[in-house]
């Protein structure tokens, strides 16, 4: 994929990063569970 | 007006329900005429002037007064703060009424409000800052909406799914802190498109950071603000807890608001020092920048000091309210004061009356809607046999 | 690419990235996106431009706009500052004070489709498209009706049907897209009887711009107004007098519009990525803060119970104690005085016994 303009360029990228950060979300709240799901309060 | 709490249920012809039902009025007649003759109709907007007080004040003023709801339960559940419980559920009350009554005024903005979810579902563009907002506002409201959907279950008794719900309290909180940072900052960060537009003191590339720590300055006078009118007209409906905390809600709020005020000071001076826009100050643009920044910024932030250290209570709410004030002067000043401030008075915006009726009709819905819930609903006590989690 | 290949190739080398070229290299150079190469463009040399409006008038027929209220050959607008609405996309306007003998200045606006377009970059679905042969295009049927292009747009052409109740379209020059398609020129350029307007490869009317620039130095302010502001535009002016004085700001600046707020929207993975971590870590600090704070109440209440035991144990040790005392002693005393009275019978006996020896001895076995 060629990319001419700036605009196009943050347009592609943003977008990834948009997905990213939803992957980011889920998978620390996730992460965070495993972290803490065996101790004992 | 005292007696609202007590006599909900059937109308009657009190002062508040008789203004209120004339503005209801007006605001349907707008309302008509809106979505039959286009938004030339009724606005004052010009091609010059594409936003007017429906963005400024009902979109703009509007999510940076409902930034109550992070802040109180962020300082709850996040930072443990328990002392300040009782504050939440108001807070996330106003909040959530707050955003849904900015999605309702937005409906009124936009050209096709049904294509508001076109950027998601359709085609996103991600390039603007405007997709970022849209994103967030829906999902918070999402949040909100699931965060204070306890009280309406204790009302109408769902014990199961309530139990559900707060069980996920955490994981909504953080959620809701996280998209509050992003989308009051970006509501700010709209604004850097257009540096060619807005005047260069209050253009920023700190603008986005300005937004955000107003909008928390804003969150915290709004709990204080908003406690103070509740003690007047919700008083019976508040149980012991509610009284015996909101002393200590006041004094404590008050602090961090005049803390917050001074970083938020510090980081405006520092703002006209990073693009070295001293020389405007001499202005009468200037002169306004000024009067924004000492008397609505510096002047609350001294007051709620000197409340918070005399530890009195009416000084600090006084102080909320003048920063109430400020932060919707911020807020006009750079969607519309201090916005396309090189066109010539002649192309400049002024609001239509109309418009104010819309803006004015919105926020007597969301009063209303406030009365009806915190008079029926497990706003201001605890639901009897709902104490568990807390 | 406006640098070169080695340079660029020093930079990634420097950047620590490898053997990455090509396509994905163009976009590692951050910021030095040259656009569509051999796109198209107009260049406006107002000092041929004489007023008449024939190219509003032909912009209005190719685009089927509605009929003006003043007809195009009535001259008597251009006294007037006029500027782009919905049911035009063009205007001239003249400029310059006819007081000091120079003769006035006409110049045509209209959307001056952006290299990097603030409008494209503004919108939230994407409604704006700069296209590879130069328009900057719109879609009507995703637009929302937000206006936010209009805010984003430094040269304030997008316009806006306020008086549409239900299909508002934003509404601005096209380039003629449709007609570039069929390999028509734009309909103002086509009209214009001078050369007022030329439309051709953007690269080569920078090079004829140059060239009377070059050619009259007396004549020409010495600056294509388009070439670098904004990041450039495809539509490029030449003026004899300074461009602020026909209604072309000059503050605009070569900053690209995407990059304007590049940096604010790099702040949202920031903020998603650091936040939960710095907030559960907050949280996990003040439940754990709760949970000492707990345990030591906790502890103290068990150490008061303890305490209380042991008092209470001491105590009952004690009433025991005086308990066993009392009851040996009473036990004691019982034994005295059964002695006792086992004596005084005994005496009695051996008194009254003198004679009888029997009931001594029952007494005895007793
Ligand atoms: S001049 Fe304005 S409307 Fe035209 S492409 Fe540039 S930003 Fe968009
Ligand atoms: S008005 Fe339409 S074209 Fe303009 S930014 Fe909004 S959605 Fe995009
Ligand atoms: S290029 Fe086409 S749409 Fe644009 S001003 Fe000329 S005639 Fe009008």
């Amino acid at each position: 994929m060629d990319i001419y303009t700036l605009q196009d360029f943050f347009t592609f990228t943003k977008g990834v990063i948009y997905i990213l950060v939803i992957i980011t979300l889920i998978g620390l709240a996730g992460f965070w569970r495993f972290l803490t799901e065996r101790d004992e309060d | 007006m005292s007696n609202e709490g007590t006599t909900a249920g059937k109308f009657q012809m009190t002062p508040f329900n008789m203004v209120a039902g004339v503005i209801v009025i007006l605001g349907v007649i707008v309302t008509i005429l809106r979505f039959t003759g286009g938004l030339g109709a009724v606005t004052n907007l010009t091609d010059y002037n594409p936003w007017g007080i429906w963005i400024g004040f009902d979109l703009l003023v509007g999510v940076a007064l409902s930034a109550g709801g992070f802040v109180t339960s962020a300082a709850v559940y996040i930072f443990g703060l328990k002392k300040y419980h009782s504050a939440v559920r108001p807070a996330i009350l106003t909040a959530f009424l707050g955003y849904a009554l900015v999605v309702l005024a937005l409906h009124y903005d936009v050209g096709r409000p049904w294509r508001l979810p076109y950027p998601f579902i359709v085609q996103q563009g991600t390039s603007s800052v405007l997709f970022e907002v849209g994103a967030c506002v829906a999902l918070y409201l999402t949040v909100l909406f699931i965060e204070w959907s306890p009280t309406a279950m204790e009302w109408l008794g769902l014990k199961k799914i309530r139990g559900i719900v707060i069980k996920l309290t955490l994981l909504l909180t953080i959620f809701g802190v996280i998209l509050s940072t992003l989308h009051q900052s970006s509501l700010g960060a709209l604004f850097l498109i257009a540096p060619s537009k807005l005047h260069p003191l209050w253009y920023s590339k700190y603008i986005p950071i300005y937004f955000f720590v107003s909008a928390v300055i804003a969150g915290l006078s709004m709990v204080i603000f908003e406690s103070t009118l509740s003690h007047r007209y919700f008083h019976d409906k508040m149980d012991e807890t509610h009284l015996a905390e909101s002393r200590g809600v006041t004094l404590g709020f008050g602090k961090a608001a005049a803390y917050t005020l001074a970083g938020y000071f510090l980081l405006k001076v520092i703002g006209v020092a990073a693009d070295n826009d001293w020389h405007y100050l001499a202005t009468g643009y200037g002169a306004w920048f000024l009067v924004e920044l000492l008397g609505f910024i510096a002047l609350p932030c001294f007051v709620y000091a000197v409340g918070v250290r005399e530890k009195n209570t009416t000084l600090i709410r006084w102080a909320a309210a003048w920063t109430v004030l400020g932060i919707i002067l911020n807020r006009f000043n750079i969607s519309l004061i201090a916005f396309n401030y090189h066109l010539p008075a002649s192309e400049r915006y002024f609001p239509h009356w109309m418009e104010v009726v819309i803006s004015v009709f919105i926020v007597t819905l969301g009063l209303v809607l406030f009365r009806f819930i915190a008079t029926r609903m497990p706003i201001f006590y605890e639901a009897a046999g709902y104490d568990d989690a807390h | 690419m406006t640098i070169s290949r080695r340079k660029f190739l020093g930079w990634l080398g420097a950047a620590g990235l490898g053997t990455t070229v090509g396509s994905s290299a163009r976009a590692a150079a951050k910021g030095e996106f040259s656009g569509f190469p051999d796109s198209f463009g107009v260049l406006h040399d107002t000092s041929l431009c004489i007023g008449c409006r024939l190219c509003e008038k032909a912009c209005n027929e190719v685009n089927e706009l509605p009929k003006p209220d003043r007809p195009f050959d009535d001259l008597q607008v251009l006294e007037e500052r006029r500027r782009t609405s919905a049911g035009n996309y063009t205007v001239v306007n003249k400029y310059g004070t006819p007081a000091n003998g120079t003769p006035p200045i006409f110049r045509k606006n209209q959307c001056n489709h952006c290299l990097e377009p603030a409008c494209a970059s503004a919108c939230f679905v994407r409604a704006f498209t700069k296209t590879p042969k130069g328009p900057v295009t719109y879609d009507a049927s995703v637009c929302v009706g937000c206006r936010y292009c209009m805010i984003a747009c430094p040269f304030e052409i997008p316009t806006y049907e306020y008086d549409e109740a239900l299909s508002p379209r934003i509404q601005k020059c096209t380039l003629c897209a449709p007609r570039l398609e069929k390999g028509l020129l734009p309909g103002c350029v086509d009209i214009c009887p001078t050369e007022a307007l030329s439309f051709g490869i953007r690269e080569n009317l920078l090079k004829i711009a140059r060239e009377r620039i070059r050619k009259f130095p007396d004549r020409y302010v010495p600056h294509i107004y388009g070439e670098h502001e904004m990041g450039g535009t495809s539509w490029l002016y030449l003026s004899t007098e300074p461009f602020n004085e026909i209604g072309l700001r000059e503050d605009l600046g070569t900053t690209p519009a995407p990059t304007l707020t590049a940096g604010a929207l790099g702040s949202v993975p920031v903020i998603v990525g650091l936040w939960p971590v710095l907030l559960t870590g907050i949280y996990a600090i003040s439940k754990r803060k709760d949970k000492i704070a707990a345990e030591e109440q906790a502890g103290a209440v068990a150490l008061a119970a303890e305490q209380a035991r042991a008092e209470s144990k001491a105590e009952l040790d004690k009433a025991l104690e005086q308990a066993k005392k009392e009851q040996e002693a009473m036990v004691k005393m019982a034994v005295k005085k059964a002695l006792e009275e086992a004596e005084e019978k005994q005496k009695a006996e051996a008194e009254g016994d003198a004679g009888d020896s029997g009931p001594s001895e029952e007494t005895d076995k007793a």
